[in-house]
């Protein structure tokens, strides 16, 4: 069982987006950078589906050279082999994304000699949320594709795939080779082991030229959103002030 | 010429963030000066066409075939790719539902042509759009320009509220059958099962929530028991969630849920981006906190900086002896 999973690096924020002056991008001075958290848990899926059913799990991104150290971290936690698409260029938008990422499977595929059986994405990237690179990918790769995903069940040949609805599950079933968009809950990813990070330190990465493509798409400008312009009212410091809360509650009619 | 846009209904219902919108649509199609067209997909789509005409909707495409039995990626976005290409459409959208966006995605694909997701805003002009579009789940905007044959994006739901239209269209209907083979089945939904009907963490009139300040499983007991005196559901960071505390079906923000209850109660929840997004639509935020500084706090409407492990409680115990008083003089 050969396992794909592609990962973005993103900033992780804190309680507050700043951005650069001239607006093109979320000044990441004081931030540290990690996997979309959905992809977290696509890189934990795959290493148990490794671990079960004795496969390998590659990882790839496509990204600035540092990210690197987001195909290190996916190594500490389990990832057999990495590969990086370096690029200078800040903002790629889904559809080159995609096409790139197409080619850079292929050329792995052809390699290798043998499709990988299930590449797994997230459900959307943290940061920009386009909810279709790993569409594109699969419709490239002409391979099945379902998204949303909070469970993966392994067949002879298919994959079972449930995604949650507002009151219950809904399931697919793909023939494999096969694509799937994974969401957070599916797992409870792990942490790095001292025997992870030091796997992770002396992992080769492979490097590969991205192919570059345009779309129609063209980031103008990030804006902040309005304020909402709320000012606090403090009911107090203690516990008495519960009666205050009681009072608002009757107020907004929710007794 | 016209603004296609996939209507999405459940056994004939169209709920109102689709109607929302479908609004947005109408107000650009007749900025477009181009009719609106919508696509409802069989079964059950001829119950929910009534009252369409009144959204502005000039046109109904009701879509069957004895393939589409149920939801699929594949067969929805392969019906919606040939309608849009009979029908002679100049842009193609949806509602940025879970459903909306990944159909428009794979027509993304099909067509080999971007689609802009979670569209708030769109000033269309003779060739290039300006789309402003959600990131971070809403704390970031985006804008962007969109040049293509065929504009494809899905709009931001809860964004627009539901109007009709000034004077209704003429809703005409027809049936249209697409061309699908059995290549469209490797993703159709096979089989479904139904876990829980009563309040859902979505759509509680009340959520009371707790962050890391919980500190334990076991802690969540009392956000449980004020939850339950409110007839509220649970919520949960992702902290708390990462420390296995609670399932991941309770947890609220950009990877969760995203509520927006009458009244949100944060308890002990700092407030990171990932967890705002998910509840920053709620018409009211009590935090309680003891950092009077914490993100939480500085954007709520009322705020206790005390223990929540006293607050808590001692909110439910106010409850209750209400309640009692009200029973004894009934």
């Amino acid at each position: 069982m050969r396992i794909l999973v592609c990962v973005k690096r993103v900033p992780a924020p804190g309680a507050k987006i700043v951005l650069t002056s001239d607006g093109q991008d979320i000044d990441s001075s004081l931030l540290g950078f990690t996997i979309s958290p959905h992809e977290e848990c696509a890189i934990e899926e795959a290493v148990q589906i490794a671990e079960r059913e004795t496969g390998s799990v590659t990882v790839l991104t496509l990204g600035p050279p540092e990210a690197e150290e987001q195909l290190r971290a996916a190594v500490s936690v389990g990832a057999d082999s990495i590969v990086l698409l370096p690029s200078a260029q800040p903002d790629w938008d889904p559809l080159p994304t995609a096409k790139a990422l197409a080619a850079a499977i292929q050329n792995l595929e052809s390699e290798s000699g043998a499709p990988f059986d299930l590449i797994l994405f997230g459900n959307e990237s943290a940061d920009s949320g386009g909810y279709q690179v790993g569409i594109r990918v699969a419709r490239h790769l002409k391979r099945p594709m379902v998204t949303g995903i909070k469970g993966i069940d392994l067949e002879e040949g298919s994959v079972s795939a449930r995604r949650e609805t507002p009151g219950g599950w809904e399931v697919y079933r793909l023939p494999l080779p096969a694509v799937v968009g994974v969401k957070e809950g599916i797992n409870l990813p792990r942490y790095p082991t001292l025997k992870g990070r030091m796997a992770a330190r002396k992992s080769s990465l492979t490097e590969m030229e991205p192919l570059v493509g345009s779309s129609g798409q063209s980031k103008v400008t990030l804006l902040s959103p309005p304020d909402a312009g709320t000012s606090v009212e403090i009911l107090g410091e203690s516990p008495e002030a519960a009666v205050r809360v009681v009072d608002i509650l009757e107020e907004l009619g929710l007794l | 010429m016209s603004l296609l846009f996939l209507v999405e209904h459940k056994g004939g219902q169209i709920d109102d963030a689709v109607m929302g919108s479908l609004t947005g649509a109408r107000q650009l199609a007749s900025q477009l000066g181009v009719e609106l067209h919508a696509m409802l997909i069989d079964p059950d789509a001829e119950s929910a066409v009534n009252g369409l005409d009144t959204y502005g909707v000039e046109h109904i495409h009701v879509v069957s075939h004895e393939l589409l039995t149920d939801y699929g990626p594949d067969a929805w976005a392969e019906s919606l790719h040939q309608l849009a290409r009979s029908s002679g459409a100049v842009a193609v959208m949806a509602t940025g539902t879970d459903r909306g966006n990944e159909v428009m995605a794979q027509v993304g694909a099909r067509m080999d042509l971007a689609m802009v997701a979670n569209c708030l805003d769109i000033e269309p002009d003779a060739e290039d759009w300006v789309m402003t579009r959600v990131r971070w789940g809403g704390s970031l905007h985006e804008k962007a320009r969109l040049s293509a044959p065929v504009k494809l994006a899905t709009l931001a739901p809860h964004h627009t509220n539901p109007t009709s239209a000034g004077k209704p269209a003429s809703g005409t209907v027809s049936r249209f059958t697409p061309d699908l083979d059995q290549s469209v089945t490797t993703t159709l939904v096979v089989e479904r099962t139904t876990v829980s009907a009563g309040i859902t963490l979505a759509t509680a009139p009340v959520v009371v929530s707790g962050g890391r300040g919980v500190g334990s499983a076991e802690a969540f007991d009392i956000i449980e028991e004020l939850a339950d005196l409110l007839g509220g559901a649970v919520g949960c960071s992702r902290v708390v969630t990462n420390n296995g505390w609670k399932n991941h079906k309770f947890q609220v923000g950009q990877t969760g849920t995203v509520v927006a209850p009458d009244l949100y109660i944060a308890c002990g929840i700092s407030g990171a981006i990932q967890h705002w997004v998910g509840m920053m639509n709620a018409k009211n935020v009590l935090a309680i906190n003891t950092d009077l500084d914490a993100p939480m706090v500085t954007k709520a409407n009322w705020a206790i900086i005390a223990d929540l492990h006293q607050v808590v409680p001692a909110i439910s115990a106010e409850i209750s002896r209400r309640q009692a008083l009200a029973d004894e003089s009934t």
